[in-house]
């Protein structure tokens, strides 16, 4: 009985630990901060050797297609872009050259809550390799008030 | 109407609270007219809450925007078929939805039951009862679809507010499958209810023994079964809907549907050790507490805003209450647990590691691993930020490591499980069973690599399937063989009958096999290939392996609620002309001016060709992405399987004798021995 047991404790252990060992190389190989535009740059200088997610809000009007890449900015969620701005490297948004292969999301557009995977550049820009958007989560709460309709 | 709904659930709220006293003190003061009271009342608070769901349904069906749940939801335009799916499109009509679910299984349940387990009853309808009253309550207080649109005019005051028209269905959930896809996933997970209600009764009456499992076995059995079809049909959604050319992606509101469903397997593993050898009592009551918790917390997650996911529910504040019921319904069921522990004794002890009973034991143990994996990595940006402020993610390769070789792993129990023997399997039964399987897969090895299969577990997950296909083939083959020697039947009616007399086994069988499937197809992915094609003209020409294909034509269409672009696409395969293309890219009315790729896919069994078009700007050049998907149909076949062999399982076992009788009457009762 107690050999048995005991078979089947080292078999359990030996499970767990290649799945444990199999779990660890995956996490090194994805793992990646999820920050805010604002955190990022909280974050220094360690933000450039990092594989980042970065949240913003797509700034409207900044889309555009540059090369082979598209180019936009994104910003905290409530950021008014100034009369006659332009995206581009200061402290509050931050601008993204998206190289990835996929196509962009249908989701991403204006105002849309994109996620960002990639790399912060040391010219201030960010190479983003993955695009996730959400439809604006703004969006949503204003039509649930019925806020947006009573603009129009 | 909606003053209807809304009274409806003021009813549901006091009849729920009354079926809970009613049933509790009944059964204390053994008051039979009381109970029957708490029953009557529980169903009352079903059709409470199925006028509620009706009343909102009416709601959308007559456009009526006073409601801001329908107003942001809905539209004029909007096809009457998602007008109705509408009803379940957002928060507050979802959770509704699921209440209304839980309340109609609470009423099955009762009907069912109404003249057996009389002392568990009560409880089982008090337990099911007191989780509609917490839903009812949060549509009362906290997420009420019925709540009228108001806006806050420039002097403060606020004033009731009607849009001529709603904001409309976002166009993603604009699809047949979105009909389907969250109703069969509530139904599922909400199913989960049921059995757990069972145990808890179970735990509180100290009726341990295997009736709160027996009885509950068809209703697990069909929560599970949705539930898995379910989260198939929400891949199948994402993958012709999204466009980026795959199925699963591991975000978070996936998982949330995945683990429930991964206990759930686990569960109706080792329900068999208990029913069979008396095993694993309290395991059980675990597994079960877990299952239906996780099917909580995976509601919790796709609504709380806790972590970050594409799917685009509101972020709300329901998330504190749903924790708080998720721990009172934890540690409760905890209390009763370490209460009960000397009636939870096992009755017999462990077999042999090759055995039936130690082969569960594995499943059992990788499910669970990769459950809590899948919830570490889900949790993980949370658990980082709580534990020092950096919110970090994982990705795919993650859930992919460590879940992969599980899901290879647990194939493999797939073939070798059922055809263990109970306490210990001799080698001559190895050899018998397993020998020709193993040698022919291994065999087929080799010219799987030599075609090109050189993805280690994509090689691995097709020879196993190729193992376990054979082991549940010969299986159904020598069980029907025997019996058509023993009735005289021919071979094909002695398969028919042969599963509808032990619907249990061959029924388990059947969802084995349409897992294979699902393998064969899930090995495919990792030879998927994607061409990015911008700016392509009319007459572009494209070739990915054996196909090749010419964009022929671009235009603009319109539709009900959208104006689509298309373009059409010829196909040749092998120079031969198989199919004309034609994907879209919509944009829908109203205020939202959403762009929304229609893919199109050609499906055949070997190969998928999926072609995106992102829309032209001058009618003559195009952006496509192509994607080369081999073998995804054996995803969506395995899944019909799995479906079809769920149902067999759950069909009671037929009685009537063959032609011989007796003949078979000793073979049979060996098979049921040795029945799953």
């Amino acid at each position: 009985m107690k050999s048995k047991q005991l078979k089947f404790l080292v078999g359990s252990i030996a499970i767990l630990v290649a799945l444990v060992y199999f779990g660890y190389q995956g996490f090194n190989e994805s793992m990646s901060y999820f920050q805010t535009v604002p955190e990022l740059y909280g974050s220094g200088s360690q933000a450039f050797d990092r594989r980042i997610k970065v949240q913003g809000e797509v700034v409207k009007g900044s889309i555009r297609r540059e090369g082979g890449a598209t180019v936009f900015a994104i910003g905290p969620t409530d950021f008014k872009p100034p009369e006659g701005f332009v995206p581009g490297p200061d402290t509050k948004t931050l601008q993204i050259r998206y190289v990835g292969s996929d196509a962009l999301p249908d989701t991403f557009r204006d105002y849309a809550s994109a996620i960002v995977t990639g790399k912060l550049k040391k010219d201030g820009t960010f190479e983003g390799t993955f695009i996730q958007a959400q439809c604006a989560s703004k969006y949503d709460r204003e039509n649930a008030a019925g806020v947006t309709a009573a603009n129009q | 109407m909606a003053q209807l709904g809304q009274f409806a659930l003021a009813i549901a709220f006091i009849v729920a609270i009354y079926a809970i006293v009613a049933s509790l003190i009944g059964i204390r003061s053994r008051n039979d007219k009381l109970i029957a009271s708490g029953r009557n009342a529980a169903i009352c608070n079903c059709i409470a809450i199925t006028t509620a769901i009706f009343s909102l349904g009416y709601l959308f069906l007559t456009n009526d925007f006073s409601v801001a749940y329908v107003a942001a939801h809905s539209s004029v335009d909007l096809p009457l078929h998602f007008k109705i799916s509408s009803v379940w499109g957002g928060q507050e009509g979802s959770l509704l939805f699921w209440s209304w679910i839980l309340t109609v299984y609470t009423a099955l349940v009762i009907v069912q039951n109404r003249t057996k387990h009389r002392s568990m009853m009560p409880y089982v309808t008090a337990v099911l009862t007191a989780t509609s009253l917490f839903f009812t309550a949060m549509h009362l207080f906290v997420v009420n679809p019925f709540k009228v649109g108001a806006i806050q005019m420039p002097g403060g005051a606020i004033s009731l507010f009607r849009p001529s028209d709603g904001v409309g269905l976002n166009p993603l959930l604009q699809d047949t499958l979105m009909v389907i896809h969250p109703p069969m996933l509530y139904t599922g997970m909400v199913g989960l209810a049921v059995p757990y209600a069972f145990a808890i009764a179970a735990l509180i009456t100290r009726q341990l023994g295997d009736t709160w499992i027996r009885t509950t076995r068809r209703w697990t059995m069909a929560a599970w079964g949705i539930l898995g079809i379910g989260i198939l049909l929400g891949g199948k959604w994402a993958y012709r809907e999204l466009g980026w050319g795959g199925y699963w992606a591991w975000d978070p509101v996936e998982n949330a549907s995945l683990m429930p469903w991964l206990i759930g397997t686990a569960f109706l593993h080792s329900v068999m050790v208990q029913e069979k050898k008396g095993m694993l009592k309290i395991w059980n009551v675990v597994l079960i507490v877990a299952a239906y918790t996780m099917s909580i917390f995976g509601t919790t997650l796709t609504r709380s805003g806790l972590v970050d996911s594409v799917h685009a529910f509101a972020k709300s504040d329901i998330g504190g209450y749903f924790m708080a019921f998720i721990i009172v319904t934890i540690s409760g069921a905890l209390y009763l647990i370490l209460d009960r522990l000397p009636y939870l004794k096992p009755d017999s002890q462990m077999g042999s590691v090759v055995s039936r009973e130690s082969s569960f034991m594995f499943n059992n143990l990788v499910l669970l691993v990769s459950c809590f994996a899948i919830l570490w990595g889900t949790m993980f940006p949370v658990l980082s930020e709580w534990y020092n402020g950096n919110k970090i993610t994982v990705g795919a390769p993650f859930f992919n490591r460590v879940n992969v070789p599980i899901a290879i792993f647990l194939l493999f129990l797939t073939g070798v499980g059922p055809l263990l023997a109970w306490r210990k399997a001799s080698t001559n039964s190895l050899k018998r069973n397993f020998l020709i399987p193993a040698l022919i897969a291994l065999a087929s090895g080799i010219p799987l690599y030599l075609l090109g299969v050189n993805h280690f577990y994509a090689w691995l997950s097709l020879v196993m399937s190729i193992f376990v296909g054979i082991t549940i083939i010969r299986e159904f083959y020598k069980g029907a063989q025997a019996r058509a020697y023993g009735t005289g039947e021919r071979f094909h009616e002695a398969i028919v009958n042969l599963t509808l007399r032990n619907t249990r086994r061959y029924g388990g069988y059947i969802i084995h096999f349409g897992f294979v499937l699902l393998f064969i197809g899930w090995s495919g992915q990792a030879f998927s290939e994607k061409i990015r094609l911008p700016e392509s003209r009319i007459g572009a020409k494209f070739q990915v392996h054996q196909y090749d294909m010419r964009v022929e034509n671009m235009g603009v269409r319109e539709g009900p609620n959208y104006l689509a672009q298309y373009a059409s696409v010829s196909l040749y395969e092998y120079g031969k002309k198989i199919a004309v293309m034609a994907p879209e890219w919509r944009k829908y009315g109203g205020r939202d001016q959403q762009g929304t790729t229609e893919v199109s896919i050609h499906s055949t069994l070997k190969t998928d060709i999926y072609l995106v078009f992102q829309g032209s700007t001058d009618g003559v050049t195009g952006d496509f992405t192509i994607y080369y998907n081999p073998l995804v149909m054996w995803v969506w076949i395995g899944g019909t399987i799995l479906g079809l062999g769920t149902v067999i399982a759950m069909l009671p076992n037929k009685q009537t004798a063959g032609r011989k009788p007796q003949a078979i009457s000793n073979k049979e009762s060996e098979e049921v021995e040795h029945a799953v």
